[in-house]
């Protein structure tokens, strides 16, 4: 069965705390905090971007998943924030770990699920038979307005999966999508800022879209909130992925592991795949996990997993989420400023 | 119009992605950058490449406060030279800790980094970097 025989995840090692945001555009850094459920986010170093980033979460998922490279078919990068405008980080990232050069390899885009789109695709082509292993990513260096609301959540960071079907560490039993023309974020080609509908961000866009797919998920597969350890939601926010959970009844101890929101902030395409890498840190053979990402435009991608006895002999090769998280360095928003490249040199 | 230096760059990519070498079977030396001939062996050695596991210590290292142009966002920095598990040693930047922290005989692991950019419209130039090597939860050796 199709599964996730690999994961791996980069979080770069600069935080900043949504207090010093505050405190430069005069709001109150506490209520903002508690507001949004984001106390600190990460921010790429000067010599980091989504290219390097994928490659530092695809080179842990190769290593943890002990896969030769070179059974990699495919390569997807999901990014709203590819180093290039026109050039795939895609080979970029298959040349830094090693791949054969006979893959099939695309960047995608579809906001802050355009990894989980990746996830999909790499399914289809590995149940088919056409490739024998399939790596997704999400990455992203997001991007913020200075002084905007997004400025205290956009984040950085990414994960990696390989898609299989020999000796999965996590069985996908499900996927399912729901997606419709609904305009509440985007960026138009050479700006460098997204613009966004505020609070139609919220019930028509987010809420809508994560609470019809869970719901499909929930149908087609015949399961409900009882059948499931753990759930993931695309985390734009602290506030909203919580929110979302109560509309589903979901007890809050089932979400609480996936919110790495709070500490890192919302890293767009590696959001949801960074929780769901931290409940496969934690989780048991058979425990069961509910996903839903979200990406602007809008649309959410659904998952049903299963964590199988496998992932025991994967641990310990590479870098936790946890570790990646508490390996940290706070910086000023001067600093923040250079190393986002909002001061031009 | 076509950018200068594309093909050089280009032909770099397999070396500056990763840390290859080569290795002579003959003498059992390993190389970086890669020899064409073994120095030790000449024409009995067999040279073949070697992907290098990218594990080593800080050999030597300096602090630079006083950086070129390209580098003045990441200024100070440290450039050193790194001694790999192999034997070899090779010149890198150490990232991804505060330059006051570095010391000979620090422990660093290979990461992957931008090294440079031509300018906003031109080309990126990635390549390797070291950093100090990281907690890993349930690794043995940490």
């Amino acid at each position: 069965m199709v599964g996730i025989v690999g994961y791996g995840v980069y979080i770069p090692r600069y935080r900043i705390k949504t207090t010093d945001i505050a405190d430069v555009w005069g709001e109150n850094g506490e209520a903002v905090a508690q507001g949004l459920g984001v106390f600190e986010k990460s921010l790429p170093g000067p010599d980091e971007d989504v290219a390097t980033i994928a490659t530092e979460a695809a080179r842990n998922a190769v290593k943890f998943g002990k896969v030769d490279a070179k059974h990699i078919g495919a390569v997807y990068v999901g990014s709203e924030s590819h180093p290039y405008a026109v050039k795939p980080t895609g080979t970029i990232v298959a040349s830094a770990i090693g791949c054969s050069t006979e893959l099939t390899c695309a960047d995608l885009e579809f906001a802050c699920k355009a990894g989980t789109a990746g996830i999909q695709t790499c399914m289809g082509l590995v149940q088919s038979k056409m490739v024998k292993i399939g790596l997704a990513i999400g990455a992203d260096t997001a991007q913020g307005r200075p002084g905007d609301a997004l400025e205290y959540s956009a984040a950085a960071g990414g994960a990696a999966y390989l898609i299989g079907e020999e000796n999965p560490v996590a069985t996908i039993e499900r996927t399912v999508s729901v997606t419709s023309d609904t305009p509440d974020f985007w960026r138009r080609e050479g700006e460098d800022f997204p613009s966004h509908g505020a609070r139609f961000t919220g019930e028509p866009a987010y809420f809508r879209h994560v609470e019809d797919c869970a719901k499909l998920l929930f149908r087609t597969t015949g399961t409900s909130v009882d059948d499931f350890d753990y759930f993931v939601f695309h985390m734009p926010n602290g506030k909203f992925p919580v929110a979302v959970g109560k509309q589903l009844d979901v007890p809050a101890e089932k979400l609480e592991d996936s919110l790495v929101v709070r500490q890192i902030g919302n890293t767009y395409s590696g959001s949801a795949m960074i929780g769901l890498a931290r409940v496969l840190d934690v989780s048991k053979p058979g425990d069961r996990i509910f996903v839903i990402s979200y990406g602007s435009g809008a649309g959410s991608d659904g998952f049903t997993i299963r964590v199988e006895d496998e992932i025991l002999g994967h641990r310990g090769e590479v870098p936790t989420v946890d570790d990646y998280i508490q390996r940290k360095v706070y910086v000023s928003y001067a600093i923040y400023a250079k190393y986002k490249h909002t001061i031009n040199m | 119009m076509a950018e200068h230096g594309v093909a050089q760059i280009w032909r770099k990519i397999p070396s500056m992605y990763n840390v290859i070498g080569n290795h002579c079977t003959t003498c059992d030396t390993f190389y970086f950058p890669p020899r064409p001939v073994c120095p030790k062996c000449r024409r009995k050695g067999h040279l073949e490449d070697h992907k290098f596991k990218g594990l080593g210590i800080v050999h030597t290292f300096s602090i630079v406060r006083q950086a070129p142009d390209d580098f003045k966002t990441q200024a100070p920095y440290v450039v050193a030279q790194v001694q790999l598990d192999e034997g070899p040693r090779l010149t890198t930047q150490i990232v991804n800790c505060e330059v006051t922290d570095v010391y000979i005989g620090m422990r660093v692991r290979v990461c992957f980094r931008k090294i440079t950019e031509f300018g906003h419209a031109g080309l990126i130039l990635y390549g390797f970097k070291f950093e100090p090597t990281m907690k890993v939860t349930g690794h043995p050796d940490r």
